[in-house]
């Protein structure tokens, strides 16, 4: 171990074990989630089109329901890990508050003309909205997703949405957008490829000026 | 015992128009058997199978489900009514389902049919149509919700179980009600749901006497459960405490399935 004169960076915690944990219980939900939900909609198609065999899981519809209605648990209950210590410990609004529509517009001209610096640990105001979307997709997906599973019970849920066949293209909807927005942080996870470690690790290599706790 | 013209002419067109989805029905009935392909690519190279119990994802979500038949237990409500709807919204033609094609029906003589009761009931002797018609009749329009997502509007009439558990002095503390039928199709219900005041024998469907596709002469109709919950062409309803299962529950359908 040598010590490097004068350091233009220093290693801090950008990604806090309960968030890097909830993150990757997150992934493996999602895609359980995602991959069973596709085998049901298969089964009874809203669409004129089906998702490919291979894109599936369960081997048939109540193998596919058998992981959707496990999967939704691991889901729910992570997510409600997250929040309450997202909240608690003032992770979420410290990452992705403030957000303003003027700070959106900005980045998002800026990204698009290149100026857009990345900073590891610190999200942009585009970045921000992505996440907030994802949130609120999520919380759509959980909420039709029990109009679905209960249309009786949770009736009064269910009139929210319209009715069981109305909560169905929600629910479906709001899965296209999730989907969406992986594809998008995938895309830019092997952009920036250190992103990747910074969840595994935690630890990210930050500008003295720019760190944030 | 034949059918009339008119009844065999609709069941052919039946079948014409079933074609596509019967060919997906015989593909899923192969694949049946395991509960959880898609398990085997998360746990390649690992194979944990032990028999008849199968892969550790098989017997961890054959756990869940278990777990998902407690959660729904405390959920359901039995005084929580399923929505009705008015006649203009009943849906028009009204699906057939079954594990079979249309050719399968069974041919039931309603003049010859009786209705066998057994297990834990005072009065163990058999019921006929008229004496079923002869107890106090209810009648729904309801959502009929299918496990495959896809969900019509139709209207059932018939007599509550809770009335005709009543009448054979069936145990109602008993935990289960099952049901044998002519097309070898079975199932169960928990005792809550049975008595459940939506929960009927039915008769009737969209006020005519019940059509071949449509279970005749008597079907359960439960509208707080997935429709592979309610049997058709039922010849043996009996009360018990030892699970009896189900047709599709016994591949892996969740056995509470309600909604």
């Amino acid at each position: 171990m040598t010590l490097v004169p004068e350091p233009p960076a220093r290693v801090v915690v950008i990604h806090p074990l309960v968030v890097r944990l909830t993150h990757w219980i997150n992934a493996v939900a999602v895609f359980c989630m995602l991959f069973s939900g596709w085998a049901i909609y298969n089964a009874s198609p809203l669409f004129p089109f089906t998702f490919p065999k291979w894109a599936t899981l369960g081997g048939w519809l109540g193998g596919a329901i058998a992981w959707h209605f496990a999967a939704m648990w691991l889901f729910a209950l992570n997510g409600l890990v997250y929040l309450v210590y997202g909240v608690a410990s003032r992770h979420v609004t410290r990452t992705f508050l403030p957000l303003s529509a003027g700070a959106v517009w900005r980045d998002a001209r800026a990204a698009l003309a290149f100026r857009l610096v990345h900073r590891l640990g610190q999200y942009n105001a585009v970045q921000r909205l992505a996440y907030a979307v994802a949130f609120l997709l999520g919380a759509l997906l959980l909420a039709s997703g029990l109009a679905l599973w209960k249309p009786v019970q949770l009736q009064g849920l269910a009139a929210l949405f319209g009715g069981y066949e109305w909560a169905r293209r929600v629910h479906f909807g709001a899965m296209a957008g999730l989907v969406g927005f992986i594809v998008l942080h995938l895309a830019l996870v092997l952009v920036v490829p250190s992103t990747l470690k910074a969840m595994i690790t935690g630890r990210a290599r930050v500008m003295p000026s720019e760190t944030q706790a | 015992m034949t059918r009339d013209p008119d009844t065999a002419a609709r069941l052919k067109a039946l079948r014409a128009d079933l074609q596509p989805e019967l060919v997906k029905l015989e593909r899923r009935s192969l694949l049946r058997s395991g509960l959880s392909l898609g398990a085997l690519t998360l746990l390649t190279g690992c194979d944990l199978s032990t028999g008849s119990n199968g892969t550790l994802a098989d017997r961890m979500l054959w756990a869940m489900s278990k777990f998902n038949d407690r959660v729904q237990g405390w959920l359901f409500d039995p005084t929580k009514l399923a929505p009705t709807y008015p006649a203009s919204m009943i849906d028009t033609p009204f699906r057939f389902n079954a594990y079979y094609p249309p050719d399968n029906i069974p041919e039931i003589e309603g003049a010859d049919w009786k209705l066998e009761v057994t297990g834990l009931v005072a009065d163990k002797s058999p019921w006929t149509l008229e004496k079923l018609r002869a107890l106090p009749q209810e009648s729904q329009i309801t959502r009929h919700v299918c496990i495959e997502g896809w969900s019509q509007i139709g209207q059932w009439s018939g007599v509550p179980l809770k009335t005709f558990l009543e009448r054979v002095g069936a145990d109602l503390t008993a935990k289960y009600v099952g049901f044998k039928c002519a097309d070898r199709y079975y199932g169960s219900l928990d005792m809550p749901s049975a008595l459940h005041p939506q929960t009927v024998l039915a008769l009737d469907f969209a006020g005519k006497e019940l059509a071949p596709e449509y279970g005749f002469p008597l079907r359960v109709r439960v509208p707080t459960k997935l429709g592979f919950k309610s049997p058709k062409y039922i010849a043996s309803v009996f009360v018990t405490n030892d699970y009896p299962g189900g047709y599709w529950e016994d591949q892996g359908y969740n056995w509470f399935s309600g909604i």
